[in-house]
């Protein structure tokens, strides 16, 4: 459900740092009619233009915080609410060039009552402004 | 009056709106607006969804206040608090007994602070650990109704287990909340028709969907599905097989005196006012039958087989759910009392 709602359009943008751009930047959302704490998102991966994303280099925020994927796994005390929309900072020196990119994301998931670990995957064009 | 207090009461699971919610088009507010204006007075929610923060973060007093205010604000009536039990937190390893038992009791507490008559536990929670919460129920004056839920049924042997706990505990602050999803009767529509736009050739589609109304074994469903040439999405559908199924209803009679409150589960009301799938008709006859006198909340979740090729309209399937469960309850005409 909502897999087409993951990845928030018009949120493309390069991360700039003292005038050079490092990363890129967008809002996503669970797929999920629930929230879920922290620990439990086992993945979030990115792909540009058909290029995966190293894992390392994904940041996730919320509310101020941000964290690593690794991090996160061990972060019990805080959740991604449902429908909320997180920012997902993938650090690549250069950042994108502007114009449109094939952003792909796959979020994986531990749900408790589930007998599988699901994985759901967006795909969308965003426009990175010149 | 007496004959009045027996009649099934008619709610809603706010569930039924996530994908209003979700996208933020409707707040907590339009929500309960929305059913009272239907006359579905008894409000369900899943916690977490309905409040920003549960329960890692915590929920604070002021959206706890808002929160009565609304139910007095509509006169509506607080039902059940679902709750998720996320034991798989820790990877590689799951949560101890002990604390499943203390993330149940802070439920029991949130549930407690909402007003709620119930909380909801997923069907796959370990009896145990609900037997030992049970008294802290009591004692906060709810119940924790376990939510059978298909693939899973009355006969299961899990479901034995449960109502065997249940007895031997000797606490009625243990029950059961059917999902009527264990009631699906045909295929649903909804469902064929999305995975045919995810790519099951349609003679594949048919034939999944006349072996589902033959209620043919999925096991044997499946294999035919693959020597046909299935893969993906045509296997994809072949597995829903193995997840729903066509239950009786009347399974129920033998469990109603822990049957407190119903999920009305629906995928598609037609605009004749009827469910394409699941029939109503019998469901509240058995249910009639055993005297239940609870709440049925509407259950929409139709909104993930047709979102990718159409608009969702949760509110329009609601209210058509509601307009026939108040002809099979056999409701009185508001206008009709009032006059």
């Amino acid at each position: 459900m909502f897999d087409n709602k993951m990845i928030c359009e018009d949120t493309l943008e390069n991360v700039v740092e003292r005038g050079k751009a490092v990363g890129f930047s967008f809002l996503a959302r669970l797929p999920y009619y629930r929230g879920l704490g922290l620990s439990m998102v086992e993945d979030i991966a990115v792909m540009v233009d058909g290029e995966a994303m190293p894992r390392e280099s994904v940041r996730f925020s919320v509310r101020g915080r941000t964290w690593t994927l690794d991090q996160m796994e061990t972060e019990y005390g805080d959740r991604w609410n449902f429908g909320e929309k997180a920012k997902i900072t993938v650090l690549k020196a250069g950042g994108l060039k502007p114009g449109k990119h094939k952003i792909g994301l796959a979020e994986r998931l531990r749900i408790s009552y589930l007998p599988f670990v699901p994985t759901t995957k967006d795909l969308k064009e965003l426009n990175v402004a010149a | 009056m007496a004959a009045k207090e027996k009649r099934i009461k008619r709610g809603v699971s706010l569930y039924s709106f996530q994908n209003e919610t979700f996208l933020g088009l409707m707040n907590l507010e339009d929500c309960i607006r929305t059913c009272a204006e239907m006359g579905a007075f008894g409000i369900e929610v899943i916690g977490e969804q309905s409040f920003w923060g549960w329960p890692e973060v915590g929920v604070e007093e002021s959206a706890i206040a808002d929160w009565h205010a609304l139910m007095k604000k509509y006169k509506t009536t607080a039902v059940s608090h679902d709750f998720m039990l996320d034991y798989k937190r820790y990877k590689g390893r799951p949560m101890p007994f002990d604390e499943q038992v203390a993330s149940v009791k802070r439920d029991i507490e949130f549930g407690a602070r909402l007003g709620m008559k119930y909380i909801r536990a997923l069907v796959s929670i370990d009896p145990a650990v609900l037997v030992a919460a049970a008294p802290y129920a009591e004692e906060k004056g709810l119940k924790i109704l376990l939510e059978v839920h298909a693939p899973l049924h009355f006969d299961h042997p899990w479901i034995i287990r449960h109502a065997e706990a249940y007895e031997k505990s000797g606490s009625d602050a243990l029950g059961f909340l059917p999902d009527m999803g264990m009631f699906v009767f045909k295929f649903p529509r909804v469902w064929k028709e999305r995975f045919i736009r995810n790519g099951c050739p349609r003679h594949i589609a048919d034939y999944i969907e006349k072996a589902y109304e033959d209620r043919v074994l999925s096991e044997y469903v499946l294999l035919n599905v693959r020597e046909m040439g299935g893969e993906g999405p045509a296997m994809g559908m072949a597995e829903t097989l193995r997840h729903n199924a066509a239950f009786e209803p009347k399974r129920m009679l033998d469990y109603m005196p822990r049957i407190h409150n119903i999920h009305g589960k629906f995928y598609e009301m037609t605009e004749d006012l009827e469910e394409y799938s699941i029939p109503y008709d019998e469901i509240v006859a058995v249910l009639k039958k055993g005297g239940y006198a609870g709440y049925i909340c509407s259950e929409y979740e139709g909104n993930r087989w047709i979102e990718d090729a159409e608009e969702v309209r949760s509110v329009e399937q609601v209210r058509r759910q509601q307009e026939m469960l108040k002809r099979l309850i056999g409701e009185p005409d508001s206008k009709a009392m009032a006059a």
